[in-house]
């Protein structure tokens, strides 16, 4: 029996219906999985880095940096330890963690870590 | 010394069979599936490919003393046995940089597979495989923007692209058409398409279907808060028309256009992706007629050899076929060519059909699209045999949902995150992909209504053209 039909909920003037490209379409990250995601872009070799943007500002290609990205950097705890540090400077804010690959000259990973509140 | 002319037909191994030769780092070289007539010699039917698809003609004339045609001659350098194949056999053939105009596709493919092709002395002909001197790669103009300036312009990372190509193929009204676009992209895709036979046709013209389009995309950015495009079509009876509705496209803000390079052709396909790099805008490859040239394994041009020309020519995107889907493709000979399109070193590779190494220098690399018969439950496989630099389309797979194109493109979007999650967590997503597609189902109901619509459908006919592979 396949389920009822559902309306699909999106608007204009619905701020929750924006969304800020990868995983996005997921559930919030809990600690753990920000964790291996941060695992994977060492692994990765990739250069971690931090940044957030005001949720109204988050089409923007530029988002602010936090300080400078973290070049070199595999130890996964002081890589979450700047993104916790990011959020509570800026509650409000999305805060996106970056995985820049050098050799492709593009980021090799990015997404949100920690949700701003809509407006 | 200078030589003598004397009138009649040599055999062609006498002047074009070189056993000897090293090809050079600027040769072009090329690796052709034969089968020769009866009673013709495999070193004459080698030579006489290399003659017929460079200096060579049936009889010696005159004129062949006025230049230096041990310099230009194509050579015939060696031959193997195809595996599995007792009929067939490769020759490899290597030909003089000079032979072919710089940043001329047109003019490489027709001297390499011209008149050969129906040449008397060879029962069937196909090119498997090219090498192209990097000195001659660094001449063509190549993939508008590539790879990496896409993923910038259009602000995806750490994640295959996802799209749709719009249904019914033919018949919408532009109106119509657009609000298809539209709720495909609000639902969570990056890009829609204008199918291959989306030109202009009367129940459509191009003018409103691209106004209607533009409105669509602008309308779910503003929604979603992300970056959206549509493959506008400009294939086009003529160069003059394809340029105007280019130009068109670019008036009104759209991102990406689309161009059939087989059917369209070369010389409108090198022209155009020169105009979109001059005018900042993305270029969707399609391959309409491909199979044509492509499918058959004894004669005609491998695709991986059509991949190669079209990364010369230009394109940003090219359909690659799926594995997986409805179409044709095996498997290793498609990451083969998916290499082809993105690194910028390819090393020779006969499990995967790739005869030479190819290096592109520092020519772009181009995205491929994987597209047709695929849906949800596809995506693991999928995004573990393309990786990031994808596009994945779905287009039944989309529009076919239950609940609408819009849920449809939700349930991809969030079965392709679920995947790429799963991905980056250590999983190994063919053997785990059911566990994390329904795991993902539990918080998205329009993932689980796909999940129950498609679970039956699968394509599991045998592909006809195989990788040559030892049968003894």
């Amino acid at each position: 029996m396949m389920s009822e039909m559902q309306d699909y909920a999106s608007s204009l003037s619905d701020v929750n219906s924006r969304k800020f490209e990868t995983f996005s379409y997921l559930p919030e990250m809990n600690a753990e999985q920000i964790r291996k995601q941060v695992e994977y872009i060492v692994s990765k070799g990739w250069n971690p880095a931090i940044e957030h943007t005001e949720p109204e500002n988050a089409f923007d290609h530029y988002w602010y940096m936090w300080k400078l990205p973290l070049f070199g950097e595999t130890d996964v705890d002081r890589v979450l330890n700047e993104a916790e540090a990011c959020h509570q400077a800026h509650p409000n804010n999305h805060v996106r963690l970056v995985g820049y690959d050098n050799y492709a000259q593009s980021k090799g990973a990015e997404m949100v870590v920690y949700r701003g509140n809509p407006v | 010394m200078a030589k003598s002319y004397q009138a009649g037909v040599k055999e062609y191994r006498e002047t074009y069979w070189m056993p000897d030769y090293t090809p050079k780092d600027t040769d072009f070289l090329a690796c052709f599936k034969v089968i020769a007539q009866d009673g013709v010699p495999r070193e004459e039917a080698a030579a006489a490919v290399a003659a017929e698809s460079s200096t060579g003609t049936w009889t010696t004339v005159w004129t062949d003393l006025l230049t230096d045609l041990e310099y230009y001659k194509g050579r015939a350098y060696a031959i193997e046995d195809v595996p599995g194949n007792d009929e067939a056999f490769y020759a490899f053939i290597a030909y003089p940089i000079d032979l072919f105009e710089e940043g001329s596709v047109v003019n490489v493919l027709t001297s390499l597979v011209g008149n050969v092709f129906g040449f008397k002395a060879v029962r069937s002909l196909r090119l498997e495989d090219v090498r192209i001197p990097v000195a001659y790669v660094m001449t063509c103009g190549g993939p508008p923007h590539g790879i990496q300036v896409e993923r910038d312009i259009m602000n995806k990372y750490g994640r295959p692209m996802l799209g749709c190509t719009i249904k019914p193929k033919l018949g919408l009204s532009a109106k119509n058409y657009g609000r298809a676009v539209y709720e495909c992209l609000r639902g969570g895709l990056d890009f829609t398409k204008d199918d291959e036979n989306v030109n202009s046709q009367p129940f459509m013209r191009w003018r409103q279907r691209f106004d209607f389009v533009m409105e669509a995309i602008e309308k779910a950015e503003a929604e979603t808060g992300e970056r959206k495009g549509h493959y506008l079509n400009v294939t086009a009876p003529t160069p003059e028309e394809m340029y105007k509705r280019a130009e068109y496209a670019k008036e009104i803000g759209a991102p990406i256009i689309m161009h059939d390079y087989l059917t369209g052709g070369f010389t409108a396909n090198t022209g155009l992706a020169n105009w979109c790099r001059e005018n900042g805008m993305l270029l969707h490859i399609h391959r309409a007629m491909h199979a044509v040239l492509d499918r058959n394994p004894n004669h005609g041009i491998h695709f991986r050899v059509l991949t190669k020309m079209l990364r010369l020519s230009g394109g940003d995107h090219l359909h690659s076929g799926t594995v997986v889907g409805k179409l044709e493709g095996d498997r290793e000979a498609t990451l083969g060519w998916i290499d082809l399109m993105r690194d910028s070193f390819t090393k020779e590779d006969r499990s995967r059909g790739i005869m030479f190494d190819q290096d592109w220098g520092s020519m772009p690399g181009v995205i491929p699209v994987a597209s047709g018969g695929i849906h949800v439950w596809h995506m693991p496989a999928l995004v573990n045999i393309f990786g990031d630099d994808s596009v994945l389309q779905f287009g039944g797979g989309t529009l076919g949902h239950p609940w609408g194109n819009a849920a449809g493109a939700a349930a991809n979007r969030v079965a392709l995150e679920a995947c790429v999650e799963a991905r980056n967590h250590g999983a190994e997503l063919e053997k785990d992909g059911k566990q994390i597609l329904l795991s993902a189902a539990e918080h998205s109901p329009e993932l689980k209504v796909a999940m129950e619509t498609w679970k039956e459908i699968k394509f599991e006919f045998d592909t006809v053209d195989k990788l040559d592979v030892s049968h003894k």
